[in-house]
């Protein structure tokens, strides 16, 4: 776990070192290339915004609306039929949605049912294996444009539901 | 995704309505904008300095050459993309940042990977079949160790925080696989 972690930690600063003196052996004005590489950063980011606007705007009024709470309540008996704690159910719906939330949502269930029990040991596979996909579709999507996004939206969302079933069955495999 | 933001909206707003939340929802509303802002100066440095290192790359002509040699498994996937593409670099570098968990070098190289398909792409406001098996590939996460889980399970005192690491490898490598069989499957019933 130490290397793992070391490497981790490695791996950005090696490779900035090898872009540089790579260059440099090259004969590459490497300055001048990273400033002329970085411009294009502003436009990128220009690009994104009102993509990235529009989606946080619409998580934040859903979050806020009371419709997640209600969503769970409805959702949390069939789910206590099949043998998942009902605090993994939040995780599952917040993190396609939002990053942040998720982090502070799984911290408190770490918290209340312990950082040993089935309840965190869930929702930790479901935190690192699921992505905020819509975070995700406005930044790649937003950088490049694209407004028509044909069947993309069911398929990452199917995705992300089968990738909740699949940590549950994972999970209940490997810990009962 | 037209769709998905009208209800979302609009069914998120008529619910608040009907609890008395609305005052809480206009709060959330402009919390997201800030929260748009925040997030986009904070890609802005990433981008540009991820966009910077990968400009030194390009120009020490070492773009196509990692692209020559991680070729004949991207190309594996992204049918389409030309050999010696710059995409197959930005790919290939986009997944490497993310299997190690490198997210502040994921996204900006995730974003070059998608400039690189929109240059292959031949109409420029709809998404390719290339882009949307990336976005696919990435929404899965493939990832080695997820570090901030294991952080706040060692952080909160567990025996063995590192048990969630394989059952996590495998839910990722099993989702990744089902959201290409699923995009495949889209493909084929919408052609």
């Amino acid at each position: 776990m130490k290397t793992i972690s070391f490497i981790s930690q490695l791996v950005i600063p090696a490779f900035i070192l090898f872009a540089v003196v790579y260059g440099a052996c090259r004969r590459v004005r490497v300055y001048d290339s990273f400033v002329a590489g970085a411009r294009g950063g502003l436009q990128v980011i220009c690009n994104i915004f009102p993509y990235l606007l529009a989606v946080f705007v619409a998580v934040k009024a859903f979050q806020a609306s009371g419709l997640f709470d209600f969503i769970k309540a409805g959702l949390s008996g069939p789910l206590a039929f099949l043998g998942i704690p009902p605090e993994v159910l939040s995780v599952a719906l917040i993190k396609p949605l939002s990053g942040s939330a998720t982090t502070a949502i799984f911290t408190d269930i770490v918290k209340t049912c312990g950082p040993d029990s089935l309840a965190a040991m869930l929702s930790g596979v479901i935190v690192g294996s699921v992505e905020t996909t819509f975070y995700v579709l406005a930044v790649y999507l937003g950088a490049v444009g694209i407004s028509r996004t044909k069947y993309l939206v069911p398929v990452c969302l199917i995705a992300d539901g089968l990738g909740m079933l699949i940590a549950a069955a994972i999970v209940k495999l490997m810990f009962s | 995704m037209n769709v998905i933001w009208i209800i979302l909206l609009s069914v998120s707003i008529l619910f608040a309505a009907c609890t008395g939340r609305l005052d809480a929802l206009t709060h959330a509303i402009f919390d997201g904008a800030k929260a748009a802002v925040e997030v986009s100066l904070f890609l802005l440095g990433i981008v540009s300095v991820w966009l910077g290192i990968t400009k030194i790359l390009e120009d020490a002509g070492i773009i196509t050459r990692i692209a020559r040699f991680f070729k004949p498994v991207i190309t594996r996937f992204f049918t389409s993309v030309p050999p010696d593409h710059p995409a197959i670099t930005s790919i290939t570098l986009n997944l490497l940042a993310n299997f190690f968990g490198l997210g502040n070098a994921a996204t900006p190289l995730g974003i070059k990977a998608m400039q690189d398909l929109q240059s292959l792409n031949p109409e420029k406001d709809t998404v390719s079949f290339e882009m949307m098996l990336f976005i696919v590939l990435n929404t899965a996460s493939i990832q080695f160790v997820p570090f901030t889980v294991v952080g706040i399970l060692s952080a909160y005192g567990s025996a063995n925080p590192t048990a969630v690491v394989l059952p996590t490898i495998c839910t990722t490598v099993l989702m990744a696989t089902c959201g290409v069989a699923v995009l495949q499957l889209f493909r084929r019933l919408k052609k």
